[in-house]
């Protein structure tokens, strides 16, 4: 069963208070969201190895319970085109607090969205759809409703959005393709419901949405814990 | 839990009359439900006595009728004892008047009289309240009547969490013409919340619109709340305090930071059709104003009608701001009105929509073109912008417009500055239930309203 799998995950990172980013693209993956080909690799000919499968150019992250916040810590490196280069991004993770492996993932294309979700004291769980990036909390562009979503909010949700032309292909640029953004939204949100009794909240930041199809480039689960979380590098 | 009792009483207890200090909140009480509502009131203090001539019952249970509603203001450490004598003596309901709960650190007490009450299926309203103010039957605010401005009666249900707001809200209705049908005050709504009186004010037949000022919701309340609203066949307005983000609590992710608690409130009730949300009192009062005229929904293409094209301007630019449309007259629609207008302003009024007719423009000229638009089938809405001191208007052209809804049946909102000197104008469309604003903005508002209120 799918959900005892997530659940597992979930309740395994209860202690840190979040999930690793791997493990939080399973847990996508595992409901029905589409995420990037990926290998947590903890050796250079592992990371290697999966990199000329996929083809270069590829992605690189560090795995660390140490890091939530990757790219402050210098902990992302896009557009790794050699096995030189990708080993050199290993090398320097590994030197990074609490290292535990290197995520190496398909570059990806599109336009970047989060879609994130919340267990609101007044409301319960909440899902939240904006223009995403490093940039969110500055552009603020977003809109939220109540979970569940059904197909015909996302519609209402796009459409709210100060960036929706974006979406809807803007200046000859291809429109984002809107069942899949739809299809993932429902399930991210089905997703939610199941477990907005171990979520404080969720960031899936950046999602790439292209006209083929809608990939979680990142994702990050907050945990409810008993104590404060246990999140370093948040400013007090 | 059956609410009525609190609203409509026919025997009413006060308890915690002073003998000695006139001034005590319970007595304000007594005496403005004894000399001015129809309800029968029985004071209460355990020494007895006489107050003013009337007999004071040292005991609820010494009162000789059944107690509707026994409104209680005494100090906190008693209201749990005299909460179970109510229950005891077959007391209908309650409104705690007194302050000393949750509010100042004593959610234990506030926990027992709550207890008290479920188990008994006893309906209280407050602690820390004002309690209920019901037109015509009586009313437990502790201010003296002299002092408070009472709407007319009508059919808006306020409910606040704040009693101070809620009396300004009632000072606001009276000054807009917007009736009440029911106020309630909340206070730490221990036991009846929001949810309760939205779900007893959606049965009541004297209310068609109902305004809420909010605080906060309990957990999860809020969902439970906007849940229900969105299924109420009446339109609901809230008004939520509290818009600013609860200081620089650091946040692990961008959602969190994103979704601060005013910022989730107000998407959620922008999600449903039909709960309004009022950013700020006057949108309140407007929102309250125009539902209560018009319980029906539109698409928002509005009809401007006015003599000033500078008026005309602004309101277009407000209902830009608000997502409602003005749709140019089709070349023919204007010849049509420019023919029927009166000569002097036949070549100079400028009818695209907005329709300035000038200020040479005479009464028959705002009822044709008023009439005119509202059979066009591109509009939902009229907004008429009228300056009385034009020398062509008289004050007869509020009452005459408001004849044109009766005839037509398209919404009409109108803007009338107010001030004393126009009042006749201004109650020719109040009379005949056409909504009025003081301002071209608020005029927008109450056809914003409409836009925003589900379909009935």
């Amino acid at each position: 069963m799918l959900m005892t799998e997530i659940k597992d995950i979930l309740s395994a990172s209860r202690e840190l208070g979040w999930v690793l980013e791997p493990e939080a693209k399973r847990v996508c993956s595992l409901a029905g969201l589409t995420v990037p080909r990926f290998t947590w690799a903890t050796g250079v000919d592992e990371a290697v190895r999966f990199a000329q499968g996929i083809g270069y150019p590829v992605v690189a992250k560090v795995v660390s319970p140490h890091v939530l916040h990757k790219s402050d810590v210098g902990g992302v490196v896009v557009g790794i085109e050699s096995d030189e280069k990708l080993g050199e991004a290993f090398h320097r993770f590994s030197q990074l607090n609490g290292f535990a492996g290197m995520l190496v993932e398909e570059t990806l294309s599109g336009v970047e969205l989060i879609a994130g979700a919340k267990v609101d004291y007044q409301f319960g769980p909440v899902i939240l759809l904006g223009m995403g990036g490093t940039g969110v909390e500055i552009y603020r562009d977003i809109t939220m409703r109540m979970a569940p979503l059904k197909e015909k909010d996302v519609e209402s949700m796009v459409r709210r959005l100060k960036a929706h032309q974006l979406l809807e292909g803007y200046r000859g640029s291809e429109p984002v393709n809107l069942k899949e953004l739809t299809r993932m939204l429902v399930a991210f949100s089905d997703l939610v419901m199941e477990i907005e009794g171990l979520i404080e909240s969720i960031d899936l930041n950046p999602v790439l949405c292209s006209s083929r199809r809608c990939v979680i480039a990142d994702a990050r689960i907050m945990l409810i814990t008993e104590n404060a979380p246990n999140v370093p590098g948040i400013p007090k | 839990m059956d609410l009525q009792p609190l609203f409509e009483p026919r025997t009413m207890a006060v308890i915690g009359v002073s003998l000695s200090n006139d001034r005590h909140p319970a007595n304000v009480i007594y005496y403005k439900n004894h000399l001015r509502y129809p309800v029968k009131v029985f004071p209460v203090n355990p020494r007895g006595g006489v107050l003013q001539g009337e007999r004071v019952f040292a005991h609820i249970s010494e009162i000789p009728e059944k107690v509707d509603l026994a409104v209680i203001a005494v100090r906190a450490e008693y209201v749990p004892g005299i909460l179970s004598d109510c229950i005891q003596s077959g007391v209908g309901s309650a409104a705690v008047i007194s302050g000393g709960f949750a509010e100042s650190g004593r959610a234990d007490l506030q926990d027992r009289i709550v207890a008290i009450a479920r188990e008994a299926d006893f309906p209280f309203v407050g602690p820390n309240c004002l309690g209920i103010y019901s037109p015509t039957h009586m009313d437990t605010f502790f201010l003296p009547s002299e002092r408070m401005v009472r709407p007319d009666p009508g059919n808006v249900a306020l409910v606040s969490q704040s009693g101070g707001i809620l009396v300004d809200q009632m000072i606001k209705f009276a000054e807009e013409g917007v009736g009440l049908s029911r106020a309630v005050s909340i206070g730490n709504k221990a036991l009846i919340e929001e949810l309760d009186f939205l779900n007893y004010f959606a049965q009541d037949t004297g209310t068609k619109v109902i305004a809420f000022y909010v605080e906060g919701f309990g957990q999860r309340e809020g969902r439970d709340f906007v849940l229900a609203a969105s299924q109420c066949p009446k339109p609901v307005i809230v008004l939520k305090a509290g818009k600013s983000s609860g200081g620089s609590r650091a946040v692990s992710s961008h959602t969190a930071s994103l979704a601060g608690d005013y910022e989730t409130f107000s998407a959620v009730f922008s999600q449903y059709d039909g709960v309004v949300e009022a950013k700020n009192e006057f949108e309140m009062v407007t929102f309250c104003e125009s539902l209560s005229c018009y319980q029906r929904s539109i698409e928002g293409k509005v009809g401007i009608v006015t003599g000033s094209g500078g008026h005309g301007a602004l309101a277009v630019d407000v209902c830009s701001e608000h997502g409602l449309s003005v749709p140019p007259l089709p070349e023919k629609a204007q010849n049509e009105i420019r023919k029927n207008l009166s000569s002097s302003v036949q070549t100079i009024a400028s009818l695209g929509n907005p329709t300035d007719l000038t200020g040479s423009a005479v009464d028959d000229d705002f009822v044709f073109t008023t009439s005119y638009l509202s059979r066009r089938p591109e509009i939902d809405c009229i907004i008429v912008l009228l300056l009385p001191y034009l020398p062509g208007i008289t004050s007869d052209l509020g009452a005459r417009l408001s004849q044109v809804y009766y005839q037509e049946g398209k919404p009409l909102v109108a803007y009338v500055p107010h001030v004393e000197k126009y009042r006749m104008l201004i109650e020719g469309f109040e009379l005949s239930r056409i909504p009025v604003s003081p301002s071209i903005e608020g005029a927008v508002l109450l056809a914003e309203a409409m836009r925003r209120a589900k379909p009935c």
